[in-house]
């Protein structure tokens, strides 16, 4: 087996435009929640989001090629630009030209649909644009982003709705390690803050109208992002060999299915994936000083999952444990892309970024949420975890170089 | 129909049971009641009235013991809209 390393980041957030800007604002808790904008969104009653408002797309693509291109395929295409130029990747490179393009998806082409769908039952008409099938499939952005860099290797989406990201991280490391692959690019997107799909988040009432507090006291619930996160993953030797930059070591991968219930999680069934991610890594708990936690920041999920990490941690010492989402808000398909990125700069740079907006950590939680800024400390190796509906648990693996 | 009679016939359905077996005293969790089934119940009761009911999963003071706290809950709403 073959050892894995990052050697590229990019991201595009609430937070900022590049990998650069988005871990600085996590790494220093600023959220970049805000007022939500949505087209046609005037019946909304959620008044926020974790939006790209920053974002234009007249900045990254031509007019003529906008007709193909959904804004959750957009992001794929800008933060994948910014991995492959991060990571000083050869486009002639026999290695990079077979290099699969793997990530995660929790709806795709989502604003597409909704415009089409608004066409037709809204407006009456009876034809929608032609470009609308092309646009709205899930698998548009691993394709168009294969087509923008010259990737040619295996390349697919992959769903499992908030654990996307991480499940297309996690077999793109098992591609590299087993030597299916040199490189790869990996990662997730979505962009889904449309007025259908924003109705029916508020329709399983667990979105907050204030903020998003994970494991604190005043919680009310999650607040939805959007944004892409993508990472150049690499086989050692060669990344070393080249003399590319590694910002960590990706080392092992689990997962499982609860076979339970659709929307809720199971603590135990959370714990065996970080367990099978540690066992996968080789390494033992002691050895896992931070958890970037799922921390949605609704009640079960602070409670279940911090239950989790208990377990899993049964008779070592607990792991730090901080969630992304109250800076980046949750990113559904994107969301373990981010936390992946987040986990390899917080091993790169030593600092466990903090639980934003947790005011009140619940002391009943028995963890350290690192809620008062970011922390300076030693740590070997990290897990970020991402728990989905419909009962899917995926678990990352990262150690610092 | 009164509203607790429309409110059992919501949540027996919703429980797939015979609204005789229910009462204003009805305690929903004992009666089966799953947090998809407060979520979907809401929801009915917000179609058959025409009321928008404040309901956060993440809020445990929202919740619902009995028939009659659903009832009353919906008697709130209603004196709230406007009268036609």
């Amino acid at each position: 087996m073959r050892r894995v390393a990052i050697t590229g980041l990019g991201a595009i957030s609430a937070a900022g435009l590049t990998a650069g800007e988005t871990w600085a604002a996590v790494r220093d808790g600023r959220s970049a929640i805000g007022p939500i904008d949505c087209k046609r969104g005037e019946r909304l009653t959620v008044p926020i989001a974790a939006q790209a408002r920053a974002y234009d797309p007249a900045s990254y693509f031509p007019q003529r090629r906008m007709s193909m291109l959904d804004r959750f395929a957009q992001f794929a295409i800008v933060a994948a630009r910014e991995a492959f130029a991060d990571a000083g990747l050869d486009g002639e490179d026999e290695a990079v030209r077979l290099a699969p393009t793997i990530l995660g998806i929790g709806v795709g082409g989502i604003d597409t649909l909704d415009d089409a769908f608004h066409s037709v039952y809204g407006q009456g008409h009876s034809k929608v644009h032609p470009m609308t099938i092309p646009r709205l499939m899930c698998n548009a952005a691993p394709s168009l982003v294969s087509m923008d860099l010259g990737l040619k290797g295996m390349t697919y989406a992959l769903a499992s709705a908030c654990a996307s990201g991480t499940h297309a991280i996690g077999t793109a490391f098992h591609m590299v390690r087993g030597g299916a692959a040199q490189v790869a690019l990996t990662g997730g997107t979505e962009a889904c803050v449309t007025y259908g799909t924003m109705l029916a988040w508020e329709a399983l009432r667990v979105l907050s109208y204030e903020n998003c507090r994970p494991f604190s006291r005043n919680r009310s619930g999650l607040v939805i992002g959007e944004g892409a996160g993508m990472l150049v993953l690499e086989e050692w030797d060669r990344a070393h060999e080249r003399g590319a930059h590694i910002y960590a070591e990706m080392i092992g991968f689990g997962g499982n299915a609860d076979a339970g219930e659709i929307t809720s999680m199971d603590k135990d069934n959370a714990a065996e994936a970080m367990r099978l991610a540690m066992r996968d890594a080789g390494l033992p708990p002691e050895a896992f000083g931070y958890v970037n936690a799922h921390g949605t920041g609704t009640t079960m999920n602070d409670k279940l999952e911090s239950a989790a990490i208990h377990l899993a941690f049964d008779g070592a010492p607990k792991p730090l444990v901080s969630s992304s989402k109250a800076v980046l808000g949750h990113c559904l398909g994107a969301a373990g892309a981010l936390e992946a990125l987040v986990a390899a700069k917080a091993l790169e740079e030593q600092i466990v970024p903090p639980t934003a907006n947790c005011t009140e950590p619940e002391g009943e939680l028995g963890l350290d949420f690192v809620p008062e800024g970011p922390r300076s400390t030693n740590f070997d190796a990290c897990l970020s975890n991402s728990f989905a509906f419909g009962g899917l648990n995926a678990v990352l693996a990262l150690r610092r170089v | 129909m009164t509203t607790t009679e429309k409110v059992i016939a919501i949540v027996a359905a919703q429980l797939q049971r015979d609204p005789a077996e229910f009462s204003a005293d009805t305690n929903l969790q004992e009666a089966g009641f799953e947090s998809i089934d407060v979520i979907e119940t809401v929801f009915a009761l917000e179609e058959e009235f025409g009321i928008d009911i404040s309901f956060n999963a993440n809020d445990e003071s929202d919740s619902f013991a009995t028939v009659r706290e659903v009832a009353n809950v919906v008697e709130a709403e209603l004196a709230k809209k406007p009268s036609a």
